[in-house]
């Protein structure tokens, strides 16, 4: 259901509703006006259809123009009908009418502005722009006029206030001041009438807004991150150009850190142990210039004893970064329920074990010792020629984990 | 399986490359030309599907992340029509859903893309032989998602389940191992290993759903 933007000669509503309902536009029309003589019932409907049906989307042909020259004889009727009405009942009756037709047809012409808004900019063809006040009420644009609108709205419902007791306090019967808190809350209707739409549609553009607001934000921060880093880098490989290493270093970095920040959630290295080994397999890039290739099955907390383990592997990293002569190396760590193992492998130099001399305090002490001393072990396995392997062992279990952190203290 | 092939001169093989970056297409054609014929290349998933239909090659390369839909959409259109037609998956994104997602979908291995010149050729020429090619990375993930299951057997558990054997292999993948030197620590001949890991492929490809969507919630859970 919609508005159509031709056939029309206020708001479309009853061509609308005609067009909805399959019947004749005259049919609707008349029964609007006739609906006006219940209580102004058709007015009230209109007004309602008017604020709450959407307008139908602009086409490409030009619309037909609207002639107020048909208003004419649904006035004239309306009017007669109301007379009628106020001749059948008594004056009070038709009072109470002829001030709702006053609110709803401000609170009408309000919506009727509110709703149309592309009507805006062609305010050539409407009265607005020839009558600046009219615009002054109606436009929402500036604070000036909202505050303008907000103060004559309190007067008017002052007005009708002080109208009602002047009207019915003399009577001082229970029924007439009964009639004048109908009478106040037939005018707050029509003052809601008025406001609700233009609410709902502040409320409409305040969510629009914070959307909006959230949208940039997001981007923001993504520039921001792109700027810190991904510029920077790249300015720094264009100075390094010559510099093959640095550029590896610098663009490994940032792939990394790009990596993590598009796919990866966010672990705490000093809580998880898949972190921690990230971790440190990322210092040793950033450090040496190599490519670890690191892939961890399982994940588990860390303590004391994992963190030592931590510690080996990243020794035996920092060993195959200095030592091996090649530009990758292996790290494969596995979570299983009694063990956790960790592989360093390089297809580098390698060595003879038995070659290492005694006072060479690497591999002894951080890594074999290292093991040992939180209940581990480590394996090496070294051939000139062939690389070396690096194998990590750390049993867990609850009795395990609780004995190693008293040997260890 | 290759098709087998007419003439009588060793053919070369072809290679079709589906990325949406002319840059890496232009690399990647620059870096394995001494090695292969670079027979096509397309940048969307639509023209992929229909030039790859046209020219039939033996080996595509295919990139994950597509604007108009991912490479999966090629795959199993592609799978389709063409069986006979290989693929390796080569992608700059090395999360385990895109992975482990193409894998299901038929695609015979995944490398990433920064993968070495020679290394790319190697899994190219693997994988026209008929073999998976498996990054490490790709070990891990596999192991990853079979890692929690219990030990019983399942309702089908040639299907589902690795052997410890293929376990072993898979390990010694992640750990860095070339084929050459897992069958040397395993005493086993290369052929073995392969076709180990090809059984690894098979399963990946054909176990159900199911447990990738419940890995993959185990993993967030980890």
């Amino acid at each position: 259901m919609y508005r159509p933007r031709d056939h029309r000669i206020v708001a479309g509503v009853a061509a609308g509703l005609a067009r909805h309902l399959g019947v004749p536009v005259l049919a609707v029309r008349i029964a609007l006006v006739v609906l006006l003589g219940f209580n102004a019932l058709g007015l009230l409907l209109y007004a309602a259809y008017w604020a709450v049906l959407p307008q139908e989307a602009r086409g490409d042909e030009q619309p037909a123009g609207r002639d107020l020259s048909a208003l004419a004889p649904f006035a004239a009727i309306g009017l007669g009908v109301v007379l009628l009405q106020a001749l059948v009942f008594d004056d009070q009756v038709a009072t109470t009418v002829g001030w709702m037709i006053a609110v709803i047809a401000v609170g009408a012409g309000v919506i009727w502005h509110q709703s149309d808004s592309s009507r805006r900019e062609q305010g050539a063809d409407y009265n607005i722009a020839s009558t600046p006040w009219v615009a002054a009420i109606v436009s929402e644009n500036d604070r000036r006029s909202f505050l303008f609108r907000f103060i004559g709205g309190g007067v008017l419902v002052a007005i009708g206030l002080i109208g009602v007791v002047a009207v019915y306090a003399p009577d001082n019967s229970i029924s007439a001041v009964f009639n004048g808190v109908i009478f106040a809350f037939v005018g707050l209707a029509g003052v809601g009438v008025v406001v609700a739409p233009l609410l709902w549609r502040t409320f409409g553009q305040l969510r629009a807004e914070r959307e909006g607001r959230i949208r940039e934000q997001e981007r923001a921060e993504l520039a921001a991150m792109i700027h810190d880093q991904v510029l920077h880098t790249l300015a720094l490989i264009q100075r390094n150009s010559a510099d093959i290493k640095e550029v590896q270093r610098l663009a490994r970095g940032q792939e990394r850190s790009l990596r993590n920040w598009l796919y990866k959630p966010t672990a705490s290295p000093t809580e998880r142990f898949a972190a921690a080994l990230e971790q440190a397999a990322a210092e040793v890039e950033d450090t040496y210039a190599i490519t670890v290739e690191t892939v961890v099955v399982g994940d588990t907390q860390c303590d004391d004893r994992v963190a030592a383990l931590v510690a080996a592997a990243r020794e035996a990293l920092v060993n195959a970064a200095r030592h091996a002569g090649v530009q990758t190396v292996s790290l494969y760590a596995e979570v299983e329920e009694d063990e956790l193992s960790v592989f360093v492998r390089d297809r580098g130099a390698g060595f003879e074990i038995d070659g290492v001399a005694e006072t060479r305090h690497g591999v002894r002490g951080s890594i074999i010792g290292r093991m040992q001393r939180h209940g581990g072990r480590a394996e090496i396995r070294s051939a000139p020629g062939d690389g070396t392997e690096v194998r990590l062992m750390l049993p867990v279990t609850r009795e395990s984990v609780t004995a190693g952190k008293e040997q260890a203290r | 399986m290759t098709e087998p092939v007419a003439e009588t001169a060793p053919r070369r093989l072809t290679v079709f490359l589906v990325d949406d970056h002319a840059m890496f297409r232009a690399g990647v054609r620059s870096e394995l030309g001494a090695h292969v014929d670079v027979v096509g290349e397309a940048s969307s998933v639509a023209e992929a599907i229909s030039r790859i239909q046209a020219v039939r090659p033996d080996v595509v390369l295919l990139d994950v992340h597509m604007p108009d839909g991912g490479g999966r959409a090629v795959l199993e259109s592609i799978r389709r029509t063409h069986p006979q037609v290989l693929f390796l998956a080569l992608s700059v994104s090395d999360a385990a859903e895109d992975v482990i997602g193409l894998i299901r979908a038929g695609a015979r291995g995944y490398v990433t893309k920064t993968i070495s010149p020679d290394e790319l050729a190697a899994a190219v020429r693997r994988v026209a032989d008929g073999d998976a090619v498996f990054s490490p990375r790709l070990a891990g993930f596999v192991l990853d998602a079979f890692a929690s299951r219990p030990d019983v057997p399942v309702a089908d558990p040639e299907l589902d389940q690795l052997t410890n054997r293929e376990r072993e292999v898979l390990r010694l993948l992640a750990r860095g191992y070339a084929y050459k030197e897992i069958a040397k620590e395993l005493f086993i001949s290369i052929k073995t290993v392969e076709t180990h890991v090809s059984n690894v492929l098979r399963k990946l490809q054909m176990s159900n759903r199911y447990e990738l969507s419940r890995w993959a919630a185990d993993r967030r859970l980890v």
